[in-house]
């Protein structure tokens, strides 16, 4: 069985037939050849293939690509060339967030979907936030700098409501 | 992994939904946000022809203060729920329950009705929900029951809902002054390993009223009968009781192992996390106490 569905995918409409059972980690790789969305754990622990719907985290391995209708979704590769990646790219270079990458789109992504809320603008705050998203080389120490340096900053506001 | 095939229907009244389901049968089975369901399909651990989609259903929705309780549609989400003003205001502890459940992607999607009806052990909401004596309202569209959470559970995966019959509301109480909640957890993966929550009323510095419920260790949330030692007991004596509660607590359960621990691990958790507890809840109690 099939839904006929029509969605905002990194800002542009993608209209067409997606199979009931399609998993949306399965539609944005294969069918759309976004592959900046990683496949890890395939039980919503890991984070790797987290995206944004309608603003808010999902795991993309346990969400039907069925419901996306009416939705709006965001990759990482909906954030190139935008002024939050522009921000949080420099911040993760500058504090050595990034070592093998494939965790890295899930982080800038979940980040984004809270770094302009001012509550979060404390480390404990932002451990709870970002707690799910897991990495095997960082430690996390460098993520969480790279992150505090730029939560709360005026700069970060803009570029994470804005595009 | 892939998800066998099914197909997904969608109505839109909680009577549609409902019948939808009876003349599905076994066939047939209610999703929500998926994030359990889906999982357990994807594992290879239940398999359905028909998933009946709720997130169209409107009487599942919303989040409305009724007198001295707040009324909970079964399809929020915990996202939603952690947010809601209404909900801060009548039950404090609650808001931060909720936070604190499986992971940021899990709560944008997964709901309170799901959490509930899937009947995992391992789940915080039911044994917060049992501690502050929540109701379940049953409903399919034309007929409804109340349930209080402590009776919805029948063991691990299992509930009193019949077929066809939806979980529409969640009914939590308003905590009224004098009275302390506290829920803890401890987990080291997405699902607690232990979960403990308690209220307790005081009356001039005296325990008036007193509930316990254990979860994530057994097959469904348990409330330990030793909790009524508390009842009487006053500022001064009740720590020595509280110890007392949590020896024959951890005693009284009979903790199934599995990847979060062993029966006797989870025993020793139970004595510390109902000891920690009962002394939040008497703390939360007492800063009200006038």
């Amino acid at each position: 069985m099939s839904t006929v569905i029509t969605a905002t995918i990194n800002g542009r409409t993608f209209k067409g037939e997606v199979e009931d059972n399609e998993l949306l980690i399965d539609f944005l790789r294969d069918d759309l050849g976004l592959n900046g969305t990683r496949q890890s754990c395939e039980v919503e622990v890991c984070g790797s293939c987290t995206v944004l719907v309608d603003g808010l985290p999902v795991s993309s391995c346990c969400y039907l690509a069925c419901d996306l209708d009416g939705k709006v979704v965001e990759t990482i590769e909906g954030l190139v060339g935008t002024a939050f990646h522009e921000v949080l790219g420099d911040a993760f270079v500058r504090h050595g967030a990034v070592q093998c990458g494939y965790c890295t789109p899930a982080m800038v992504l979940t980040a984004k979907s809270f770094l302009d809320d001012e509550r979060l603008a404390d480390e404990e705050s932002l451990k709870r936030a970002m707690r799910g998203n897991l990495c095997r080389c960082t430690g996390y120490r460098a993520i969480l700098d790279a992150l505090m340096d730029v939560m709360g900053s005026e700069r970060a506001a803009e570029a994470g409501s804005g595009r | 992994m892939k998800l066998p095939p099914f197909e997904v229907h969608r109505p839109s009244s909680l009577y549609d939904a409902s019948r939808l389901l009876r003349d599905l049968g076994g066939d047939g089975v209610p999703i929500n946000g998926g994030t359990e369901l889906l999982l357990a399909m994807k594992l290879g651990l239940a398999q359905y022809d028909h998933l009946v989609d709720l997130k169209r259903v409107p009487e599942l929705r919303g989040v409305r203060p009724i007198s001295t309780s707040v009324s909970i549609g079964a399809g929020m989400t915990h996202r939603e729920l952690e947010g809601s003003p209404v909900i801060a205001e009548a039950v404090g502890e609650m808001p931060r329950m909720l936070a604190e459940v499986a992971n940021v992607r899990v709560r944008s999607v997964g709901t309170i009705g799901g959490n509930l009806c899937f009947a995992d052990p391992h789940s915080d909401p039911a044994t917060f929900l049992s501690a502050v004596e929540a109701t379940l309202v049953l409903g399919d569209g034309s007929t409804s029951r109340r349930v209080p959470v402590d009776q919805f559970f029948l063991g691990a995966y299992e509930t009193v809902l019949e077929h066809g019959e939806l979980l529409v509301e969640v009914t939590v109480p308003a905590v009224p002054v004098g009275t302390g909640i506290a829920h803890m957890r401890m987990k080291v993966h997405e699902r607690p390993a232990v979960t403990v929550a308690a209220k307790v009323t005081l009356e001039r510095d005296t325990i008036v009223r007193a509930r316990l419920v254990v979860g994530s260790v057994c097959g469904a949330p348990v409330l330990p009968q030793a909790i009524d030692k508390l009842i009487g007991a006053s500022r001064g004596t009740w720590s020595e009781r509280v110890r007392e509660v949590a020896a024959a607590s951890a005693a009284a359960v009979a903790p199934v192992a599995d990847a979060e621990g062993s029966s006797r691990y989870k025993q020793a958790l139970v004595e510390v996390f109902v000891r920690r507890a009962l002394d939040a809840a008497l703390a939360n109690a007492s800063g009200f106490t006038r």
